[in-house]
């Protein structure tokens, strides 16, 4: 995460210009479709069914994108949620017992939607469960869970005797709707097509939103997220969910294309396939899962005819194929198939028009307390971790309408207590109070929607998103509309608000020429700034900067130090930590002053300058202030202080 | 159930625990060192207890022409790395690309062992070499890849491998003579010299990695990556060597178990996948990061799975895969802030 970001070109030419072409992605989308609805009855039975599989896979493979390539987590057990959508209707509608109790409310043409609630319901249970057990655990326990899972539920499936054991249960009934039975693969592709078509349509919709933007940043690290209000630990699950309740759709589909299911196309090497398709097409993209299911689906055909005969012996040999393909397309291109046909028909493609901006509701806003008012108070602060004290009983406070500087040489524990006053991590012994309530044990996003905003030292930005995008997650607590509005453009009015909040804050900050370039191709220095725009735009009372100067040239930093002394005669309570002395000194109303892990000294810039231990600690001291010591005593002081005097 | 069945069950329990603790403690190794999570491990069993069961068939095993392959690419790939003007170690590459696999296709084509123990040492000579070779196609370039792509890269991997296995091996499941015909009755219950094997290989290797990583100069270093792989660098411990060493330690511990388990129960191609992965469920407990707390889960898994054979058998596999999810719970107690993943 540290890393410096990245800059992708391929992401990065939206300013290039070059509209020759005629017809925009949109409309190249729609006319691909209906092209496919006009040929449907006219393709060859093969064709078709290819496609209904294509179809079935393709929904799940969109679930395994948003997972994998926007939200940053994986599952391999994506086939056992398709085989409880698949089993869960299959045993609706063929068990005796279940038959006969429900046929008679809902009818026999009823059975298969009670099959498709009984599936989601299921696998909502199970996928939160699973998700919730390892929501607060790094971010692999969840992919090596869902193995676990994906092998368990192919054994409990062959074992279970009223699923039919390893034999499966067959005579699964046609769906039939409004009247007209889907029992060909013609007609139930329809279905297939349409759900695939929809459900892209509404996670499209969602990654365009609010929302989007927080599950994206899941991916950026989740303290990031976290800082901006993101309950990770909630839209992890919620992301999760959505996925498996994908599977769990298409096996519903399945069940009732094949009208036969059994345990073996939802093994564990199945779930894995799955992956492939998304991965190979470009996990972080929705049209690269079809792209993927496609690929995947053709060349298992073809390899399932070839390999066999070409090796002399039957088996499930496309594996090795599908394996090496993936471990290569990883090496090559991380992001999948899909992004570098995107890249070469970018071309010829027109670029969409922007669309009319709606009337923008208003954001939450936040009255500012007045200044003077104690708005963040840390109380006798000491953090060990083992046997090194970090912090060492440290007090200081934030007051409205003050800027508050923190400094001291390197390895002081300035990033320590500033992870401790915004909840990142807790602090051994003593106190943090914002807005007068305690936050022991709380949160950063507990911090951040009483109105703490920072930034961070290493830059925590999501590169390939444009900068108004990473602006606007920081007005995320200012809206409220959720997923499923979201899906259904109810939040439009919301998001252009928060949208021009963004832009708003971007000009602000002198960043308004770069707002639709992505975050990574700006300077080191503008990033920094491009943070300090996403923490205004959360309005806050309380802002935290971690060395906001640091990469800038002189006229930004002049730039900087303007815009912070108009933060502060608008009323906030700004706490910088910055190893700029000439910045600091003409900044800062009050300044704290630590040294290995205490504070040696507080005051206003005069005092501290003048403060004879703040000039030992960075000027390297004299030994004159020591009490005379002789041989090893001097020498031992003479050891340390060439750690003061790197800073 | 009465105290012998229990006793009886107890000591399966423990022999496979064993198995499924060298298996915990290589995938602890790997991971802290490489941030790998690495799923083939088990498929290093297969094809050791395969090989094994191939030359005691008097037949050439398969997986020396993999290993030649593979160390034809690798060749290769570090004589373009070379060209392209990126650092080469040339001595390791020579050990694994060209000693180790001449060594085991002297053994297997000229020598042609017939008594068990020269089989063991070829068989180990074979796969051993394997894990560094792969880990140079498959992760190395990956290097900076975050855990979840190396996660991925590692699944796909597995599927190789394993079809590979089907094709060298094929479908049937292969059994080997025991390293000790041995029988003895302790206190009216029977214990199988091969069980003792187990445990004590298992017990022999424990110890000489505690003494690997505690005394030599290579073990130290491989600690040092895990607990800092930046700073490891900084001090001068190449990314490489520490990525050669821990995946030539997994693929020796791979084989090992394989030869220890051929003989206690049929091994077929795509049987190492599920003794690999109960080895993860111990990993776990130790939170993929204590070798000690890693040996425990196994001895639990082991014991778990005995004793689930005999109430439940059909569920045997459900119950241990599905112990995974109150050891996660149990664990994300203990962690209460988010962690950040790297």
């Amino acid at each position: 995460m540290n890393a410096p970001l990245k800059t992708d070109m391929a992401v990065g030419t939206q300013d290039a210009g070059t509209s020759r072409g005629i017809v925009t992605r949109t409309q190249l989308t729609l006319a691909a479709v209906a092209l496919l609805a006009l040929c449907w009855g006219f393709l060859p039975d093969f064709t078709v069914v290819m496609l209904c599989y294509i179809g079935l896979y393709a929904i799940v493979a969109a679930g395994l994108v948003m997972l994998t390539g926007v939200g940053g987590m994986t599952s391999f057990g994506q086939a056992a949620f398709v085989g409880t959508g698949a089993y869960a209707t299959a045993w609706i509608c063929t068990a005796p017992a279940s038959v006969q109790a429900l046929s008679g409310i809902v009818g026999m043409a009823g059975l298969p939607w009670v099959g498709l609630a009984l599936g989601l319901v299921i696998t909502f249970a199970v996928a939160s469960g699973l998700g919730s057990v390892t929501l607060k655990l790094s971010g692999h326990y969840l992919p090596l869970c869902t193995i676990a899972w994906g092998l368990s539920l192919y054994y409990l499936f062959g074992n279970m005797q009223f699923l039919g054991g390893q034999t499966g249960i067959s005579g699964v009934p046609p769906l039939v709707v409004a009247g007209f039975s889907l029992a060909s693969p013609r007609a139930i592709g329809v279905l297939i097509w349409a759900v695939l078509l929809v459900s892209l349509w509404l996670l499209h919709n969602l990654l365009d939103s609010r929302e989007g933007r927080a599950i994206r940043a899941l991916k950026g690290g989740r303290v990031m997220a976290e800082s901006m209000g993101v309950d990770t630990a909630r839209y992890r699950i919620k992301l999760f969910v959505l996925a498996a309740l994908l599977a769990a759709l298409s096996g519903w589909l399945y069940a009732h294309l094949q009208r036969f299911v059994s345990p073996t196309p939802f093994n564990l090497n199945i779930g894995i396939e799955y992956l492939f398709m998304a991965v190979v097409g470009g996990a972080g993209h929705l049209w690269g899962a079809v792209l993927g299911a496609t690929l995947i689906t053709l060349l298992k055909e073809k390899l399932q005819d070839v390999l066999p005969s070409l090796l002399g012996t039957s088996g499930n040999f496309e594996v090795i194929v599908f394996g090496l393909l993936m471990v290569f397309v990883l090496q090559r291109f991380a992001d999948g198939l899909w992004p570098t046909l995107q890249g070469m028909s970018d071309r010829w493609l027109r670029r969409e028009a922007p669309r009319a901006v709606r009337q923008a509701t208003a954001l939450a806003q936040r009255t500012l307390p007045a200044p003077g008012t104690l708005l963040l108070q840390a109380r006798h602060v000491t953090k060990r971790f083992g046997g090194l004290i970090a912090n060492n009983n440290v007090s200081m406070e934030v007051k409205a309408g003050e800027v508050h500087a923190l400094i001291g040489p390197n390895g002081a524990g300035k990033s320590t207590f500033f992870n401790m006053i915004s909840g990142v991590d807790d602090a051994t012994e003593g106190e943090v109070r914002l807005m007068d309530q305690p936050m022991l044990r709380s949160p950063s996003r507990a911090f951040a929607r009483l109105g703490l905003a920072r930034t961070f030292q290493h830059v925590r930005l999501l590169g390939q998103r444009s900068v108004v995008e990473n602006v606007a997650l920081g007005a995320h607590q200012r809206a409220q509309r959720g997923w499923i509005a979201s899906m259904l453009r109810l939040d439009r009015a919301e998001e252009a608000a928060l949208l021009a909040e963004a832009r708003r804050q971007i000009e602000r900050c002198g960043l308004g020429a770069h707002a639709d370039a992505p975050a990574a191709s700006l300077a080191l220095g503008q990033q920094r700034i491009v943070e300090i725009a996403r923490a205004l735009a959360g309005q806050p009372a309380v802002l935290l900067l971690d060395e906001p100067a640091a990469g800038l040239r002189h006229l930004e930093k002049k730039a900087l130090a303007d815009l912070l002394r108009q933060l502060r005669a608008e009323g906030l309570g700004i706490l910088v930590v910055e190893h700029d002395m000439e910045f600091v000194m003409n900044l800062a109303d009050r300044i704290t002053v630590l040294e290995f892990g205490t504070v040696i000294a507080e005051g206003t810039p005069a005092q501290v300058q003048n403060n004879q231990r703040v000039l030992d600690a960075y000027l390297g001291g004299s030994d004159d202030d020591l009490p005379a010591a002789t041989g090893p005593a001097t020498a031992a002081a003479a050891a340390t202080t060439p750690q003061g005097a790197t800073a | 159930m009465d105290l012998q069945i229990a006793l009886l069950l107890g000591q399966d329990g423990i022999v496979n625990g064993a198995i499924y603790g060298l298996m915990a403690l290589a995938l602890v190794l790997v991971f802290s060192v490489t941030r790998v999570i690495f799923i083939p491990q088990g498929e290093f069993v297969a094809f050791g207890a395969l090989t094994m069961a191939m030359m005691q068939g008097g037949r050439i095993p398969a997986t020396l022409w993999l290993l030649v392959g593979m160390a034809a690419v690798v060749l290769v790939v570090e004589a373009v790395r070379f060209q392209r003007g990126s650092p080469v170690n040339w001595f390791a590459t020579a050990v694994w690309c060209l000693v180790l696999p001449a060594f085991a296709a002297a053994l297997v084509l000229g020598l042609r062992p017939t008594s068990l123990g020269m089989q063991a040492i070829t068989t180990l000579l074979l796969i051993t070499p394997m894990g560094p070779l792969l880990y140079r196609l498959a992760f190395r370039p990956l290097a900076d890849a975050t855990v979840l792509m190396l996660l991925i890269v590692s699944v796909a991997l597995h599927g190789v491998l394993v079809g590979l296995g089907l094709l060298f091996f094929g479908a049937e499941g292969s059994r080997t003579p025991p390293f000790s015909e041995a029988r003895f009755d302790l206190g009216g219950i029977p214990v199988s010299g091969q069980s003792l094997v187990v445990l004590g290989v298992t017990l022999a290797l424990v110890m000489l990695l505690f003494l690997f990583f505690g005394r030599s100069m290579v073990g130290k270093a491989l600690r040092a990556t895990a607990i800092n792989r930046v700073g490891a660098r900084l001090m001068g411990i190449p990314t490489e060597l520490s990525g050669d060493v821990s995946f030539a330690l997994a693929a020796l511990i791979g084989a090992i178990s394989g030869l220890l388990i051929a003989p206690l129960t049929t091994v077929y191609y795509d049987t190492g996948f599920l003794i690999g992965l109960k080895g993860f469920v111990a990993a776990i407990v130790g939170g993929l990061a204590s070798y000690p707390m890693a040996l425990a889960g196994a001895l639990i898994v082991g014991q778990l799975e005995a004793f689930a054979s005999f109430w439940a058998s059909a569920y045997k596999e459900v119950l241990v895969f599905t112990l995974i999810v109150p050891v996660l719970w149990w664990r994300s107690l203990s962690s209460r802030h988010v962690e950040d993943e790297e």
